[in-house]
């Protein structure tokens, strides 16, 4: 049913519809309305779950390593210094293999403070082993959880999984959208079936240590689970739009790439935007096209050379920055295609940083800029919309 | 050995690592002195002495030689004796 | 007595860490989960592939046990399992330093999750640091005793005033050494529905330096000095108390010990250990301890 509703409302009501058994999460600038939506199904009796309002984020996902442990589907959401005070559980979440979902609302981290999106919290979280998905829109960041559910709980899988919205942007939107139907989702994510669990009548133990003959084997594990889930996350997507009607397209999404001669590489809500700007200069005879990153974590190296190969000029545009070198998706997409052949030079942008708007005119500045770095890069990287007058 | 996914493990598996290898000196029980109250039972950090056919018994497989059961018998029916390898 | 804690774990020989474990799972019976934080206990219990847990056990992290058991708890809740005991065994140090936010968080939530904290004073598993359960006086690695310096400079934090202070409904302490008191203070808790507190003295023969068969008496000798008292907050009232017979001087727990060496060899250190003296006949007279 078509609803126009606020992002994070119809974000709660999507978790509602995966039933989970545990949710914990702590209130932090732009994620409380999902979590206050979410308290607000309980109190109804519309959802019936676990809810623990906790002490910290740490706290929220500390307790959701317990309950995943026991075989609880288990839920948070959090952003910025939320998911920066979770840093240390991130890795054991991930380590002990338990498929928490956790709806990151994307925001700038502090110093200086700031509540704004981009999104280096979740980008700086890269390495800690859990899958991320960013939705361009609402209506993706509501289809993405169930579909995030079914891919961590997945038997061969087992890995946390951050399902990323742009704060604000999405958060706070109020724009019509589909919300999930219960019987549909229900269809779609079988109840959890935990392999091992947290049992008395079977007492394991979780959360032993593990000493340098046999470390980097359970690191190897943990990454060919993240090489299996590329597969299970095109699968996820597929049998969705199945059932839906709708697809975003799987670990990428492509839009007016073929033929492209300049091919914008990006993820998250700005995407709209540059759709908007390429349809534009299509019009006016420009061969713009785009490709969407909708899997960060398992980077989809493979399905993006496929996609980049034939273009002139690749420019990405990021909500980070990697302080030191350049920004993450930049250097990730350089150095996974470094070893291939022919492929077109790459350029790349920070952008929107701290809430700024990334404007159709800055989109329009990239494409020359791309344009230009087709005969020999001038600038590999920047900072888009700095203003220097100010430095 | 395949490693387990999570790094799980079977309770009470430490039972392969035999203890008994750090002992220097060894509990020698005087059973004619033991009034049976298993305070060594209790005390002991190992939990390697039981009762076996009514006589308090190391089970010098894990016993550490601690002399923890030789401090709290009260009838001082334990002894640590150099133990010759 | 049931042994619900393995032989073959790699404590150090006449460790009380073990031996409280012991008694703790005997009076909790094996339909319990056990959460523990890092430290001696998860390192000496679990080196993979093996376990000395004979129970179902989670370590996490140093400073989250109480809140993965919050989430452990909340998830039996859930799947109807409410007899299942749910138990955190943890040291000093991840009980009144670095854990101290998650077990606020669990004592104020009301879980169902009855928190033991192994009480030996000190950081002993990273090499004897000064943690604030260790007691004023004490010689440890980053409070030495020196030509300036007595050891720590500051009291041992009364922590099971701040679990009541949290309304937790049964807050204990206990001794390695009573080992039928110990255990009859974990029924307890187990019976009483809500958070539980219970701090064990459990002495430590590297950071304390005494000898390994001392353990037991050593452990003895602190509740009979006074020094640590046995008693129990029932709904914030003062309970049962372990009463004392024959009161025994500080000076004799005190010089069984490496780590007050110094009170006995500084100038100065007499008038430390009466200062110690002190703390425990406060202690005499605020709990009862003496007829």
């Amino acid at each position: 049913m078509m609803k126009v509703v606020e992002g994070s409302h119809a974000v709660a009501h999507a978790v509602m519809c995966c039933a989970p058994d545990v949710i914990s999460a702590y209130p932090i600038t732009p994620q409380t309305h999902i979590v206050e939506h979410l308290s607000q199904f309980v109190a109804d009796g519309k959802l019936d779950t676990e809810f623990l309002t906790v002490d910290s984020e740490f706290s929220a996902l500390s307790s959701l390593v317990g309950s995943s442990a026991v075989g609880a589907r288990s839920y948070s959401s959090t952003t910025s210094q939320g998911l920066a005070l979770m840093w240390e559980v991130l890795y054991n979440a991930s380590g002990m293999r338990l498929p928490i979902v956790m709806t990151v609302a994307n925001r700038a981290l502090g110093a200086p403070l700031n509540i704004w999106n981009d999104q280096q919290d979740s980008v700086g979280a890269r390495d800690s082993g859990w899958i991320q998905l960013y939705a361009e829109n609402v209506q993706e960041a509501v289809d993405m959880t169930p579909q995030a559910f079914k891919i961590s709980e997945d038997p061969d899988i087992l890995l946390p999984s951050m399902v990323c919205m742009d704060g604000f942007i999405l958060t706070h939107v109020y724009e019509p959208v589909e919300l999930l139907d219960k019987e549909m989702v229900s269809k779609y994510l079988p109840p959890y079936r935990p392999g091992v669990v947290l049992d008395p009548s079977k007492p394991k133990t979780f959360g032993a240590f593990v000493d340098p003959s046999m470390y980097t084997e359970i690191r190897a594990m943990q990454f060919r689970a993240h090489e299996q889930a590329k597969k299970k996350i095109e699968e996820a997507a597929r049998e969705f739009a199945e059932l839906s009607g709708r697809y975003y397209g799987g670990l990428i999404d492509t839009y007016q790439a073929d033929g492209a001669e300049v091919l914008i590489v990006t993820m998250g809500s700005v995407v709209g935007t540059i759709k908007d700007v390429i349809d534009e200069l299509r019009e006016e005879g420009n061969k713009v096209g785009l490709v969407k990153v909708r899997s960060y974590r398992p980077f989809p190296i493979e399905a993006l050379r496929a996609a980049l190969k034939d273009a002139d000029v690749v420019a990405v545009v990021e909500k980070d920055v990697t302080i030191g070198t350049q920004a993450a998706l930049l250097t990730d997409l350089k150095g996974g295609l470094y070893n291939y052949r022919d492929m077109p030079p790459i350029i790349g942008f920070s952008a929107g940083l701290g809430g700024r708007d990334i404007t159709t005119r800055e989109i329009r500045k990239i494409v020359d800029l791309a344009r230009s770095a087709k005969d020999g890069i001038e600038t590999e990287y920047g900072f888009l919309d700095l203003k220097e007058e100010l430095l | 050995m395949k490693l387990t996914v999570a790094a799980l493990v079977e309770p009470g598996s430490t039972r392969i690592t035999k203890t008994g290898a750090w002992r220097t000196f060894v509990p020698v029980v005087d059973h004619k002195k033991c009034i049976k109250c298993s305070l060594c039972e209790i005390y002991c950090p190992e939990s390697c002495i039981h009762q076996v056919d009514g006589l308090f018994v190391p089970d010098l497989d894990y016993c550490k030689g601690c002399s923890v059961c030789a401090h709290e018998c009260p009838r001082k029916a334990i002894e640590m004796v150099l133990e010759e390898k | 007595m049931q042994n619900l804690f393995a032989p073959g774990h790699r404590a150090c020989a006449g460790c009380a860490m073990p031996t409280t474990v012991k008694l703790i799972l005997d009076a909790a019976g094996p339909n319990t989960v056990v959460a523990s934080p890092t430290g001696c206990l998860e390192v000496v219990s679990t080196p993979y592939p093996e376990s000395a847990w004979e129970v179902a056990w989670i370590h996490s992290l140093f400073e989250n046990a109480a809140a993965v058991a919050s989430g452990v708890e909340a998830a039996l809740k859930r799947f109807g399992k409410k007899d299942t005991n749910v138990l955190v065994i943890g040291g000093d140090g991840s009980t009144f330093d670095i854990g101290m936010g998650c077990i606020s968080g669990m004592f104020d939530r009301g879980h169902n999750v009855k928190y033991i904290c192994y009480d030996n004073e000190a950081y002993m598993n990273t090499g004897v640091q000064r943690s604030s359960s260790t007691p004023y006086f004490t010689h440890t690695t980053t409070t030495p005793a020196g030509k300036v310096s007595f050891g720590n400079p500051r009291p041992k934090k009364d922590m099971p005033a701040i679990a009541v202070a949290h309304r937790v409904p049964y807050v204990a302490t206990a001794s390695v050494a009573y080992p039928v008191d110990l255990r009859r203070k974990v029924k307890r808790a187990l019976a009483i529905p809500g958070p539980a507190y219970i701090q064990v003295n459990a002495p430590c023969i590297t950071g304390w330096t005494f000898e390994a068969g001392n353990t037991i008496e050593l452990s003895r000798l602190v509740v009979e000095t006074c020094l640590w008292p046995l008693y129990e907050y029932v709904d914030g009232k003062l309970g049962e108390v372990k009463k004392i017979r024959s009161k025994k001087p500080v000076e004799e727990y005190l010089k069984a010990q490496g780590r007050y060496r110094h009170l006995f060899r500084k100038e100065g250190g007499a008038e430390i250990i009466k200062q110690i003296q002190a703390m425990a006949d406060a202690n005499a007279v605020k709990y009862g301890l003496l007829d």
